[in-house]
């Protein structure tokens, strides 16, 4: 499992990459992914191409993402889901909260 | 050499290790200390040497001595010749360990031996070292130092073990204590019912899982199975106010979609962001051969049709408890009609994922295949574990979790147990208010949001004399006022509900005329008043609608469709009268209890 943060060249997307399993071991680093950020985007992107599988605390870690990103004015979009991921996000009816692609 | 030895030495050797020195061993710390040496001038050097650097000594002539002083004065420190009379220090030595216990006493034998077999003798009875005869009082003091902070160093990590090992005594008694008051408030309520089957196996003392079930106070059953985030303690914290709210609103009576509203608007305003709970609620009516359905987060719910023994899924349509806000939560539930024997399948994401030893899961279609393999659909339950239990060879279980079956019943199957229930309440009745009436008339804007059932029942149930009775006065209330609410005011027309999808079409016109209602009313008349051994309740509700022909109804009552359905006829014989007046827009139905 790693994360990678990547900003835009202005500073207003943020795209956060997370490879291999997406759970409770990845709390810290995905936190400090967008915590850490020197800029203040408005924009994010999770990109889920590497991303194996998801389990309940990834939920939960995407949760506090858009509620640091503003809650419901937050504009997050998750995209590259292989169809596991994309399964365990529409379960959860995660297409309510953000923008799946 | 002797000399030497005996010689005081001017200053202490400040330099002799300072990084030693600054473990908290301070060097005019006063120790006890045990001499044996059968040589009485060694003795005397010894002693003389180790009072002179302040110490407390006992001294003793042999082996046996020395065990005998040790026991009386429990010594920090002891200087052990190896060779005495009566018994040898190697002896001593051993007996001085195993009396010490758990506590380290250092021994440091006195010897003037040289040969390295004898030397490691003195280590193998339990010496910590050994120090050669003659002594120098340098080295000495420094031994007796280095082996006190050693035991200093024994005795700190002595005290942290036993702290630690206090803590989580403490610790599992907490749990314990916790554990039990989470039980009795997230207790699984009517689980045990006979039409339900489950298994709920947690990871650790607590669990992420819950699986209630309650019955309605109409004889009807709610059960839900929640999945929170994570495993044990923060998982399971919010089970509680989960269950506090679900046993408390359905014995008042109110509905499925007030539950979930409650449930969810408590858990978003206590969990933190990220913690929520995946959950199904569903709500049976054994009566009505209904079921009304909500999932929220977990895998697809299965509902096995007995007559065909076919699968339908259902599908989480809604965002899990506890991550949306009030204004943003939907209550929407599907309905079902069920026959005998159809099962529901609730299961958490648990049972999915369970991966075998090649890391592939379980899932949905492994799922799909028990249930085509069954033969006995009272198997199925057993088939469902054996298949993940099959399919896993026995690894180690990944997640909580949780499988619950709930079988479609008759009422009259489902209703023995909850009579019997009722009569173990039933205690004293006399007391309470007894001769009183009330009004409640309910205007569109009411009609449209509110349910009114709950607190009219939370009304009755003061009349202690009602309390065994609060299944059929629900039952009675609800479905006269489902009655004048839906056929009467609203003119809905009962005969949707025939047909399978009929059903859906029903409740989408409800809403649609509930929203279109401007004009209108209905209005309740509680009328209560006691008799020499009970009291008789008069339940009267009214609609401002057109009414309908009750002469006719009258007549074919024994036919159970039609304009009121199959409620009117159980109503009827829960009663003492039941009659319609005016043009058939009011009905009373008169309940009469007595203490026998």
């Amino acid at each position: 499992m790693a994360i990678w943060a990547t900003g835009s060249a202005d500073g207003k997307e943020l795209t956060i990459k997370i490879q291999g399993r997406f759970d409770f071991s990845a709390h810290q680093e995905f936190r400090d992914a967008y915590e850490k950020a020197n800029d203040d985007p408005s924009h994010y992107i999770v990109d889920m191409r590497e991303t194996t599988y998801l389990d309940s605390s990834a939920l939960g870690m995407l949760l506090l993402l858009r509620d640091h990103a503003g809650g419901d004015n937050s504009d997050i979009q998750i995209i590259n889901c292989n169809p596991d991921v994309k399964k365990i996000l529409t379960i959860s009816n995660f297409e309510q909260l953000f923008t799946i692609k | 050499m002797k000399q030497n030895s005996i010689a005081p030495v001017g200053t202490q050797p400040s330099d002799l290790s300072p990084t030693l020195s600054q473990i908290d061993v301070e060097s005019d710390e006063v120790l006890r200390i045990l001499i044996a040496d059968d040589n009485d001038s060694d003795r005397l050097i010894l002693q003389t040497i180790v009072k002179k650097q302040g110490h407390t000594v006992f001294a003793a002539a042999d082996g046996e001595q020395a065990v005998r002083l040790f026991e009386e004065e429990r010594p920090d420190i002891v200087l052990l010749d190896a060779l005495m009379p009566v018994m040898d220090g190697f002896e001593a030595a051993r007996m001085i360990k195993k009396l010490a216990g758990e506590d380290l006493v250092p021994i440091i034998f006195l010897t003037s031996l040289k040969d390295a077999a004898s030397l490691a003798d003195c280590l193998d009875a339990g010496g910590s070292d050994f120090l050669n005869k003659p002594y120098n009082r340098v080295i000495l003091q420094a031994k007796i130092q280095a082996f006190n902070r050693m035991r200093k160093l024994h005795a700190t990590v002595r005290a942290q073990r036993d702290e630690i090992s206090r803590h989580h005594d403490h610790l599992i008694h907490e749990q314990e204590v916790a554990k039990a008051v989470f039980d009795n408030i997230a207790h699984p309520g009517c689980i045990d019912a006979k039409n339900i089957k489950y298994l709920l196996s947690p990871m650790a003392v607590f669990n992420g899982d819950l699986a209630l079930a309650a019955r309605r106070p109409s004889g009807g059953m709610v059960v839900l199975l929640g999945d929170f985030t994570g495993h044990g303690l923060p998982a399971a914290i919010g089970a509680m106010p989960l269950s506090d709210i679900f046993y408390g609103m359905i014995q008042k009576g109110f509905l499925m979609q007030e539950i979930l509203r409650e449930i969810n608007k408590k858990l978003k305003s206590i969990l933190p962001v990220g913690v929520f709970c995946c959950a199904c609620m569903v709500d049976m009516s054994f009566r009505k051969g209904l079921m009304e359905i909500w999932v929220g987060g977990l895998p697809d719910i299965f509902l096995y049709r007995a007559e065909s023994a076919t699968i339908a899924e259902i599908k989480s349509s809604n965002l899990p408890l506890g991550v949306l806000g009030d204004a943003k939560f939907n209550t929407d539930a599907a309905v079902y009609e069920l026959s005998l024997g159809d099962r529901v399948y609730l299961w958490s994401d648990g049972i999915h994922e369970e991966v075998n030893s090649e890391d592939v899961m379980f899932g949905t279609s492994a799922l799909s295949q028990v249930f085509e393999d069954n033969k006995n659909p009272d198997q199925l339950f057993d088939d469902i574990l054996g298949g993940v239990l099959q399919f896993t060879g026995g690894t180690e279980q990944e997640d909580d979790h949780t499988l619950v079956e709930v079988t479609m019943m008759s009422a009259e199957e489902m209703e023995g147990v909850q009579e019997l229930e009722e009569a173990r309440s039933s205690s004293a009745y006399l007391g309470g208010p007894q001769d009183w009436k009330l009004t409640y008339e309910l205007l569109p804007d009411s009609l449209r949001s509110f349910n009114p059932l709950p607190l009219l029942t939370h009304i009755l149930m003061e009349v202690p004399g009602l309390r065994p009775h609060s299944g059929k006065l629900y039952t009675i209330m609800a479905e006269l006022y489902s009655n004048a609410l839906e056929h009467g005011l609203l003119g809905l027309d009962s005969n949707l509900k025939s047909s399978p999808l009929g059903f859906a079409d029903y409740y989408r016109e409800r809403t649609d005329a509930l929203e279109k209602l401007t004009t209108g009313k209905v209005c309740i008349y509680l009328i209560h008043n006691p008799e020499p051994s009970g009291g008789v309740l008069s339940i009267k509700i009214e609609d401002s609608g057109d009414g309908f022909n009750f002469d006719d109804f009258e007549k074919n009552q024994h036919k159970t469709e039609g304009y009121c359905g199959r409620g009117i006829p159980l109503i009827r014989s829960m009663c003492q009268s039941f009659n319609y007046y005016g043009n058939g827009n009011i009905v009373e139905a008169v309940f009469a209890w007595s203490v026998c």
